[in-house]
């Protein structure tokens, strides 16, 4: 059934200027049938505008959205009729009890009563709120309130989820409890959008990513082969050195690369081993090795700094 | 037919409320029709008017009620469907739905024509009950007074599309609703201001709703009673494109 050579949807060439500011200039991608894609990408690189522009929210300046075989805005409706979405904030109903926020929610679809009174106690055992089914959102965690945030956008049985930093804001066991749930998704056969700032999340469910800067795409790829495309295999840190000139300038010729953040030095080598070597004879620096990783590819790709305005 | 499940999770987050605040939305018309009514009543017995003399408590009746229209209608247009669209972002939730935008802005616009509607009714029985009012006319009154409230809601959602905050709704009120409730003849006959300002007081929304309504409450029929309700039914329709038109351009932008 699932086959991933089809696009459940494609963007070409998305432009979006709000006055002078352009925010996303020229990005193209498609989203396969089965597959994560992960969005990732400092404040400010455009990625909520992309996903308002995928649901027909923002009308782009140039390029085109298909899905579904159907074009945005033109079938907005009956894209958005496959589709389920977690925004970046809880837009529950504050209101309404857990079952009344999903049966509403079902309404906006046309669904009847019959097909929701079935749907319902199963997406409330998946986003585990069964014993909550009578409480209102103000009187759930946050991790429960994303959940049933999850569960409603699963009300329609979407092909396609979009999800705008689902775990923001969560504890760690909550995020687990959400990792968890979306790989049993991508395991059923659904398709997952989702933008994110953390880079374990990122690489741990995402099947292909793609990074985004200053509104335009600068890598895409599997997280594993994104990262043995662009960065060496191994990195050591050294931590609150005193004389970083002088250890940087001894310890530089055995690595591949070198960064530099504060008070810490990243030494990144394909083989360390001239390092750690080196590394030995000075044992009153406090260091630490160990392999690439997203984060670090991340942050090489798009720079250490703090981006103003962000 | 996208914009009824909309209307519909109104009318469900209202019916938890209903008892509480239509005790509000009585209360209020009641205690002015009751002060000024009685006591003013009694002072000024009976007024002029082009239907000829009529007491004063009917007089005030027929006018307040088309306020109490115009007032429930912007306060649920403003406050309640602000809240909803900027504070509490039930709008983003919802246009991740099949629905568009224009489905919502035509919801609310209706919610808040309904509870304008069903506070005036729950007004009417009152007025009934306590005798104030007699004339069968009164029953055209009833759908009339629903094109009051689709009026007012929607002259309330481009100051609602405009708005960046709560305290820019007490603006609309105090500049604009409470002059015209002055100006349109509730408690006055409009003949009592100078001539200039009548000219002009003739064409607010208020004074074409009291032209059509008042004459009900005496068991008259309305003179120029198409031009009016011609005069009304296009503020309501120029005013709901304006909404919608400034709404769509709010979302368009960054947020």
């Amino acid at each position: 059934m699932i086959n991933p050579e089809v696009n459940l949807l494609s963007c070409v060439g998305l432009k979006k200027s709000f006055g002078p500011l352009c925010v996303v200039n020229g990005v193209s991608f498609e989203i396969r049938q089965g597959e994560c894609l992960g969005v990732i990408g400092p404040n400010g690189a455009g990625k909520t505008t992309i996903l308002k522009m995928l649901l027909g929210q923002l009308s782009p300046d140039g390029g085109r959205v298909s899905a579904f075989g159907a074009q945005m805005p033109e079938d907005a409706l009956f894209i958005k009729n496959h589709l389920g979405v977690v925004s970046q904030f809880d837009t529950l109903d504050p209101d309404f009890t857990c079952v009344e926020n999903l049966e509403v929610f079902g309404a906006y679809f046309g669904l009847s009563r019959k097909i929701l009174s079935e749907r319902i106690p199963k997406l409330l055992e998946f986003a585990a709120l069964l014993a909550k089914a009578k409480e209102k959102p103000g009187e759930l965690s946050g991790g429960m309130r994303r959940r049933l945030s999850l569960a409603r956008a699963l009300v329609n049985d979407p092909q396609l989820l979009l999800l705008d930093e689902p775990t923001t804001g969560l504890d760690p066991q909550a995020r687990h409890l959400m990792w968890e749930r979306l790989q049993s998704l991508v395991r059923e056969g659904k398709s997952i959008l989702l933008t994110t700032h953390f880079m374990d999340e990122a690489e741990r469910l995402c099947d292909r990513l793609i990074v985004l800067d200053q509104g335009q795409k600068i890598a895409e790829g599997a997280p594993k082969e994104l990262i043995g495309q662009h960065l060496e295999k191994s990195v050591i840190e050294v931590f609150a050195i005193t004389d970083k000139e002088s250890l940087m300038h001894s310890l530089s010729p055995h690595a591949q690369r070198v960064e530099e953040s504060g008070e810490t030095v990243f030494f990144y080598a394909d083989d360390p081993s001239a390092l750690l070597h080196a590394l030995s004879g000075m044992p009153q620096l406090r260091t630490l090795h160990r392999p690439a990783n997203l984060e670090d590819l991340f942050l090489k790709l798009t720079g250490r700094q703090i981006r103003e305005g962000a | 037919m996208r914009w009824w499940p909309v209307f519909l999770r109104n009318f469900r987050v209202w019916k938890k409320l209903a008892i509480p605040s239509l005790v509000g939305n009585i209360a209020e018309p009641l205690m002015w029709l009751i002060a000024f009514g009685y006591g003013m009543g009694a002072l000024v017995g009976e007024v002029k008017t082009s239907e000829g003399r009529v007491p004063y408590l009917l007089f005030l009746a027929s006018g307040s009620i088309c306020m109490s229209a115009m007032n429930a209608a912007s306060f649920e247009a403003l406050y309640s469907v602000f809240s909803r669209m900027h504070v509490q972002k039930t709008w983003d939730g919802i246009l991740n739905a099949p629905i568009r935008l224009q489905d919502i802005v035509l919801a609310e616009m209706f919610w808040a024509a309904f509870k304008s509607i069903f506070s005036v009714s729950a007004i009417l029985c009152v007025m009934g009950l306590l005798g104030v009012i007699h004339s069968p006319k009164i029953i055209l009154a009833w759908p009339l007074l629903l094109l009051v409230g689709v009026t007012f809601s929607s002259l309330a959602l481009i100051f609602n599309a405009l708005a960046n905050g709560y305290d820019f709704f007490t603006y609309y009120f105090t500049l604009f609703l409470t002059p015209m409730t002055f100006l349109s003849g509730v408690f006055f006959p409009q003949e009592q201001l100078p001539i200039w300002v009548q000219k002009i007081a003739y064409f607010l929304p208020l004074s074409q709703s009291i032209a059509l309504v008042r004459p009900l409450f005496f068991d008259e029929w309305p003179t120029d009673w198409a031009l009016h309700l011609g005069l009304l039914v296009l503020y309501a329709c120029c005013a709901y494109a304006i909404a919608l038109h400034l709404t769509q351009r709010r979302f368009m932008r960054a947020n």
